[in-house]
């Protein structure tokens, strides 16, 4: 089973340690125990929600808020850029969700 | 103190007490119309490498930057090149390096003649230097005491920060729980951590230090809207530059941080240190900071440090001259697929085949390995990428004793 790792006992998210599928339960490992199905495809490293995230609350990992969430997020869901933005970067929320790359910068 | 960190090797030993794992000759350009000779002089010798200020003006900063690399522990000679016309003064630079007790030479290729006369005038003289400082350097016995260890992270990815970095850090807490120091730099990845890093500090004065250097580095990303993080950190899983910062500040472990030193500054004394890379104030520009890995690597072997653990989730292919850059990921399918340009696969700790405590006893024993001669992987393959760039930085204040990287 695919594991998830959570870093610190007041984090809603955990990390993947390997590729999930839609549907595939993970097994959460760290400062958490047992068993989450993703709702979407989640790649090794990326984050899935461990608790409900409304709207403007905190994302936290390591302890620590890394940005809060832009849209409501629901246990099993991939947390990235379509749905928490930093604290501090301006550009964040312009950025592709799946190649990363900035929006906002115009190639013509 | 357990293996490996009681481990001794031969080091060479440099006039200010300071011991290097390399013995190294450094041709140094002073402007990029000399930068062809100047490789052309390096190329096929063994243990002659280049580094090379681009511009023809100087500036402080960058005179600065050079001469620490020029008197860097792992250099025991210097051989300054220019094209005849810059602001920049290969003699001065000698000279400099002269006082530092190592031999040293320089000339202006206008005044030598063309590319191939001027080539084969440097190749004399770096043989001969290489000849000299072989014969002459005392060899000492040398261990983790006598280290600084620098950390960077670039290519960062969801595991950098789960376990490559957390290597780096409890390797770090070893190297400095044994006399040694280590330095991390990357304050733009130290963005959204200020209550974080201000817990470190072991007094008050460190923490008015870093306090400094942290709202500064605000600042700065605020006002030129670039923070220190990039769609393949994205692409690898982080979201946002608070979380990047969080999994890039695991490197500095879990010592209390000494304070906070300057670009071309060594540690006033051993511990753990942060490296301030960010421009002063009044020269606040878009690009200066971090622009690429090697700058930070530059930054790192200017503050002394004689081998640099590079941490890259992501992987990378680069090196460093003067101190060997040794590669760490967390991600073991990129130490499967980049085997041949990384050196250490943190991530079996995360498919549970070492706890991190092991991991970070096997990182020392690479490091003592480097440090005895044994040539990592990218020094094996010849990278040397180096980047000396225009930057200010205000010019530190010596009232902490031996701050001077000289």
């Amino acid at each position: 089973m695919t594991v998830a790792f959570k870093i610190h006992a007041g984090d809603n998210v955990a990390t993947l340690l390997a590729d999930a599928a839609p549907g595939c339960r993970i097994e959460l490992r760290g400062e958490a125990g047992g068993v989450l199905p993703v709702n979407e495809r989640v790649a090794l490293g990326h984050k899935v929600a461990i608790a409900a995230i409304e709207t403007g609350a905190q994302v936290v990992k390591f302890g620590i808020p890394i940005g809060s969430a832009t849209a409501p997020i629901a246990p099993g869901d991939w947390v990235h850029l379509h749905n928490c933005a930093s604290g501090f970067d301006e550009r964040s929320g312009g950025f592709d969700v799946v190649t990363g790359a900035g929006k906002d910068v115009a190639y013509d | 103190m357990t293996e490996p960190f009681n481990r001794e090797w031969s080091g060479w030993l440099r006039s200010d007490g300071r011991k290097g794992v390399r013995n190294l000759v450094l041709v140094i350009y002073t402007v990029q119309c000399a930068a062809h000779v100047a490789h052309a002089i390096a190329a096929g010798e063994e243990d002659v490498q280049v580094i090379g200020f681009p511009g023809c003006y100087d500036n402080q900063y960058a005179i600065r930057l050079v001469l620490s690399l020029a008197r860097h522990p792992n250099v025991g000679a210097v051989l300054s090149v220019g094209l005849g016309c810059e602001y920049t003064q290969p003699a001065r630079i000698a000279e400099a390096v002269a006082r530092s007790g190592r031999p040293s030479d320089a000339f202006f290729i206008q005044d030598v003649g063309g590319t191939r006369s001027s080539t084969d005038k440097g190749k004399a003289i770096v043989r001969s230097l290489r000849e000299r400082i072989g014969r002459e350097t005392p060899r000492v016995p040398m261990g983790f005491a006598d280290l600084t260890l620098g950390a960077e992270c670039g290519g960062s990815d969801g595991t950098s920060g789960l376990v490559g970095n957390p290597a780096v850090g409890r390797l770090f807490d070893r190297v400095v729980d044994a006399g040694g120091s280590a330095i991390c730099e990357e304050i733009v990845e130290m963005i959204g951590l200020r209550e974080v890093i201000l817990a470190r500090a072991v007094n008050d004065r460190a923490r008015g230090e870093l306090a400094a250097a942290y709202a500064k580095a605000e600042r700065y990303c605020r006002e030129v809207r670039q923070y220190s993080v990039s769609p393949g950190n994205f692409a690898g899983g982080l979201t946002t530059i608070e979380e990047k910062s969080m999994g890039a500040f695991a490197k500095s472990g879990s010592r209390p941080i000494q304070g906070v030193i300057k670009v071309g500054e060594a540690p006033p004394w051993p511990g753990m240190w942060v490296m301030d890379s960010v421009p002063d104030e009044h020269f606040m520009q878009f690009g200066y900071t971090n622009p690429n890995d090697t700058e930070g690597i530059m930054d790192l072997i200017s503050g002394g440090s004689q081998i640099v653990l590079f941490v890259t989730g992501r992987g990378s292919v680069i090196g460093s001259p003067v101190a060997p850059l040794v590669k760490v990921t967390g991600n073991s399918r990129t130490f499967a697929r980049m085997r041949e340009d990384m050196d250490f696969d943190a991530g079996r700790v995360l498919a549970g085949e070492m706890t991190l405590d092991v991991c970070a006893d096997e990182l020392g024993a690479m490091v003592a390995d480097v440090a005895a001669g044994l040539p990592s992987k990218p020094e094996a393959l010849g990278h040397r990428e180096y980047f000396v760039m225009y930057k200010h930085q205000d010019t530190p204040d010596l009232d902490r004793g031996c701050r001077s990287a000289a």
